[in-house]
C-alpha cells in the first residue's frame, strides 16, 4: 500500500490479510489463492503489509477492551491516512470487527468478505468459472459464526459452490443454526474447558455424516478446527477441508 | 351493589394491588442496572415486537412445540375477552353482558370453548413432554427443584382454569335451558355440551351451586394466576413485549463499544490531550469495567433475566454445552435473575448500604462457565424472546480481564503477543508479508 500511495495511486480495494492469513501456514495458502483470483480478474488491490496489525478481535472477545481499542485506533489511523474506502478480508473475524466495531471509533469503510467479492466478480462478468474440477464431488459448507449469524451472510458462499458444479449437501445444523467450530471468542488461543468432547470434533462428525468429500468454509480458524477434526477422525486421506477461495482458484487452474 | 359484588371488588382490588406492588418491585430491580440507550429506531423496534413477541416469529423453528405454544398463547389472549365479561359480571351482576351482541356472541363463546379445549390439550401434551418423554433441555441440572416445579405448576394451573371455565359454561347452559333465574339464553357451547349430561340428574339448585362455585373458582384462579406469574418464569407472557422492543438491533457480531475505555485510550495515544478534559465534561464515574455483580449489568440485560422463560432453546444450541462444558446460557440468565432478586430483597430488608459480600461472578456464575463461551451467538439466535446471554458473559469477562487481570494464562499470552507483535501469535510484525514471497 505504501508503495501505491507513493506513486499517487488508489487501489480499488484493500485486501486485509489478517493474522492467520499472514502467519499461519495453512491460512497463507488461502491468502495466496485469493490473490491469484484478484490477479486473474485484474482488480487493483493493495495490502498494508507490515503496517497491518491485529484487528483486536481476539482481545475484544477475550474481554480486553483496552487492548482492542488500542489496536483498532492504530489500524484506523493507518487506514484513514491512506484514505481507504473499501476493504476485503478472507477472515470473518476481521470482517466483523472492521465492519461493525471500527465505525464507532472513527473507521468507516465498506467491508466485504472475500466470498462476497468473488460473487460480485462473477455477477458482473469479470470472473467466469469452469466447474469441471469439482464435478461429481459432494461438498458441505460449514458456516463461520462471524460470517453467518453475526452478519447474516449465508448465500454468498453457497452461490459460489453452485458455480462449481458440485453437489452441495447441507449439514443438519446449517445457516442460522450452524454449529460453531469451537474457535471463536478467543477459544482458538486456549485449551477448551473440560467437557465430554471437543467442539471441533462434534462439528467434524456432523460434516462427515453428510458423506461429503470436501468440507468447504470461509474462515481460516474454522479451517484449522475442521482440519484438526478430520485428523482426529483419521480421515485426512479421503476428506479435504478447503476455503472457497482455494476451490475457485483450483477450478480456474490458477 | 350486593354483598357478592362487594366481596368481588375487594378480591379484585387485592389481586391487582398485590400484582402492582410486585411489578413495581421488579421495575425497581431492573432499574438498579446501568443505563443504556435503546430509544432509537422506534419503527424497527415495534416491528421486532410485533414479529417476535406478538407474532411468535421465532417459536416455529421447533414446529411441534411452536405450534402448541401458539395455541396456548392465542387461547390466553382471546379468552381474556371473556374474562373481562366475567369481571364486569362480578362487579355489577351483569350476567353474560356481551350477549347483546347476538349471533356474534354465540360465535365468540363457541371460539372460546374450542380454544379452551385446545389449550387444555396442549398443556397436557406439554406436561407429558416435560415429565414423561425425556427431552434433554428440560432435564438439565439447572432445571432441578423449583424451576421444574414452576414449569409444571403453570401447566397444571392452566388445565385447572380451563376445566373450570368449561364446567362453568356447561352448568350455565343447563340453567339456561331450564329457564332458571337470570340465566338468559346466550352463547353456543360446542365443547361443554359434552359435560352437560352430568348435570341432568341434579336439581336446579345444585346446578346453580355448581355454576357459582366454578364461576368463583375460575375468576379467583385467574387472579391467583396473575399473581403467580409475577414470581415465576411465566413473566415472559408480559415481559416478552418490552424485551423484544428493547432488544439489540445491531449485527449480532457487533460487541458494544466501551466509551470509558475509548477516552482513556485516546488519552494514552495522544500525549497532548488534557488528562482532566474528560472529567471536566461532567461524565459520571463509569464504575467498574465490565460486570462483577448484577447491578453492573445494564437494565436491558436485567430485563432479559426477568423475561427468560427457561425454555433452554439457547442451551440446546450452545456448542459448549453440547460438548459437555459447564456453560449453559439459560443458567446465565437464571443466575442473573436470582442474583438481582437477592440484591433487591437485601435492599428491602437492610437498606441501601447493606453489602452481602456476594457477587454474580463466583457466587453464581463460575469462571469455568464464562471462559467456555465461543461467542458464536447460537444462544441469541435461538432465544424466542431475543434474550442476549452472550452480552452478560462478555461483561463478566471484561471484569475478569480489566479489573482483576485474571484471564486464563494462555489468553494472557495471546494478549501480550497482540500488544507486542500485533498478532495473537509470537510472530514478528516484519514477517507479515512473507507469504507473498513464498511459493
Ligand atoms: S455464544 Fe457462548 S453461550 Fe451462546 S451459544 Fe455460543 S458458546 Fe454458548
Ligand atoms: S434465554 Fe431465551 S432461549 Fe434461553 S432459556 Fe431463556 S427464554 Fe429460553
Amino acid at each position: 500500500m505504501a508503495q501505491m500511495a507513493a506513486e499517487g495511486k488508489q487501489p480499488d480495494v484493500l485486501f486485509w490479510v489478517g493474522c492467520a492469513g499472514s502467519f499461519d501456514d495453512r491460512a497463507k495458502k488461502i491468502t495466496k489463492a485469493f490473490v491469484k483470483i484478484l490477479h486473474q480478474v485484474g482488480l487493483s488491490y493493495a495490502v498494508l503489509g507490515t503496517e497491518e496489525s491485529c484487528t483486536g478481535d481476539p482481545a475484544k472477545r477475550g474481554g480486553n477492551e483496552f487492548l482492542f481499542q488500542m489496536q483498532a485506533m492504530m489500524n484506523i489511523e493507518v487506514l484513514n491516512a491512506y484514505e481507504i474506502k473499501r476493504i476485503v478480508t478472507t477472515c470473518p473475524h476481521c470482517f466483523n470487527t472492521i465492519k461493525n466495531e471500527y465505525p464507532e471509533l472513527g473507521g468507516e469503510y465498506e467491508v466485504v468478505h472475500h466470498t462476497q467479492l468473488i460473487q460480485e466478480l462473477i455477477e458482473n462478468g469479470s470472473l467466469t468459472i469452469q466447474g469441471g474440477a469439482f464435478k461429481g464431488k459432494k461438498i458441505t459448507f460449514h458456516d463461520p459464526c462471524y460470517l453467518g449469524r453475526a452478519n447474516n451472510v449465508y448465500d454468498a458462499p453457497r452461490s459460489l459452490m453452485q458455480k462449481l458444479d458440485a453437489e452441495l449437501v447441507e449439514m443438519k445444523r446449517c445457516r442460522t443454526n450452524g454449529l460453531c467450530c469451537g474457535a471463536g471468542g478467543a477459544q482458538m488461543f486456549k485449551e477448551p474447558e473440560k467437557g465430554a468432547k471437543d467442539i471441533n470434533v462434534e462439528r467434524t462428525e456432523e460434516a462427515l455424516s453428510t458423506g461429503a468429500d470436501i468440507i468447504a468454509t470461509g474462515c481460516p480458524f474454522c479451517n484449522t478446527m475442521m482440519t484438526d477434526g478430520i485428523k482426529s477422525k483419521e480421515r485426512e486421506g479421503d476428506v479435504e477441508v478447503l476455503d472457497l477461495a482455494e476451490m475457485i482458484a483450483q477450478a480456474q487452474d490458477l | 351493589m350486593g354483598v357478592p359484588n362487594l366481596i368481588f371488588l375487594v378480591i379484585l382490588l387485592g389481586a391487582f394491588g398485590l400484582f402492582g406492588k410486585n411489578l413495581m418491585r421488579i421495575r425497581r430491580n431492573i432499574l438498579l442496572g446501568r443505563d443504556v440507550d435503546r430509544t432509537d429506531q422506534a419503527g424497527k423496534r415495534w416491528y421486532t415486537l410485533f414479529r417476535v413477541a406478538l407474532g411468535q416469529g421465532k417459536m416455529v423453528t421447533r414446529p411441534i412445540a411452536g405450534f402448541l405454544h401458539i395455541l396456548v398463547y392465542a387461547g390466553f389472549l382471546i379468552i381474556n375477552i371473556e374474562v373481562l365479561e366475567i369481571v364486569l359480571d362480578g362487579l355489577f351482576g351483569t350476567h353474560r353482558l356481551f350477549s347483546v351482541l347476538g349471533g356474534t356472541y354465540d360465535t365468540l363463546i363457541a371460539c372460546f370453548e374450542v380454544l379452551a379445549l385446545l389449550v387444555l390439550v396442549s398443556c397436557a401434551i406439554f406436561l407429558v413432554r416435560r415429565n414423561v418423554i425425556n427431552i434433554k433441555r428440560f432435564g438439565m441440572k439447572e432445571m432441578s427443584g423449583w424451576p421444574k416445579s414452576d414449569a409444571n405448576l403453570i401447566l397444571i394451573f392452566e388445565i385447572v382454569l380451563m376445566s373450570a371455565l368449561l364446567t362453568m359454561n356447561a352448568s350455565d347452559a343447563v340453567l339456561q335451558a331450564r329457564g332458571f333465574g337470570h340465566y338468559v339464553t346466550a352463547g353456543s357451547f360446542p365443547v361443554s355440551e359434552f359435560i352437560q349430561p352430568i348435570f341432568s340428574g341434579l336439581t336446579d339448585d345444585s346446578v346453580f351451586a355448581v355454576e357459582r362455585i366454578t364461576w368463583w373458582f375460575h375468576i379467583i384462579g385467574i387472579f391467583g394466576f396473575l399473581n403467580y406469574i409475577i414470581v415465576s418464569k411465566h413473566l415472559h407472557i408480559m415481559f416478552a413485549f418490552p424485551n423484544t422492543y428493547y432488544s439489540n438491533l445491531e449485527a449480532k457480531g457487533r460487541f458494544t463499544n466501551m466509551e470509558a475505555v475509548t477516552s482513556e485510550v485516546k488519552m494514552m495515544m495522544d500525549p497532548t490531550a488534557d488528562p482532566f478534559a474528560a472529567d471536566a465534561g461532567g461524565e459520571e464515574d463509569a464504575g467498574v469495567f465490565g460486570a462483577k455483580d448484577a447491578t453492573d449489568l445494564n437494565w436491558v440485560q436485567l430485563l432479559n433475566a426477568y423475561t427468560c422463560t427457561e425454555c433452554g432453546r439457547c442451551t440446546s444450541e450452545c456448542p459448549a454445552n453440547i460438548t459437555g462444558k459447564e456453560l449453559s446460557p439459560r443458567k446465565i440468565m437464571m443466575d442473573t435473575r436470582d442474583r438481582i432478586e437477592e440484591i433487591g430483597s437485601n435492599l428491602d430488608k437492610h437498606g441501601a448500604d447493606y453489602i452481602d459480600g456476594k457477587s454474580l461472578i463466583d457466587d453464581y456464575i463460575s469462571r469455568e462457565e464464562i471462559w467456555a463461551c465461543t461467542s458464536c451467538n447460537a444462544c441469541t439466535q435461538a432465544c424466542p424472546v431475543n434474550i442476549d446471554p452472550l452480552s452478560i458473559i462478555l461483561d463478566l469477562r471484561r471484569y475478569a480481564v480489566m479489573e482483576e487481570s485474571s484471564a486464563p494464562t494462555e489468553l494472557n499470552m495471546m494478549f501480550t503477543n497482540v500488544e507486542n507483535n500485533g498478532a495473537p501469535w509470537q510472530m514478528p510484525a516484519a514477517d507479515r508479508l512473507n507469504w507473498a514471497e513464498e511459493e
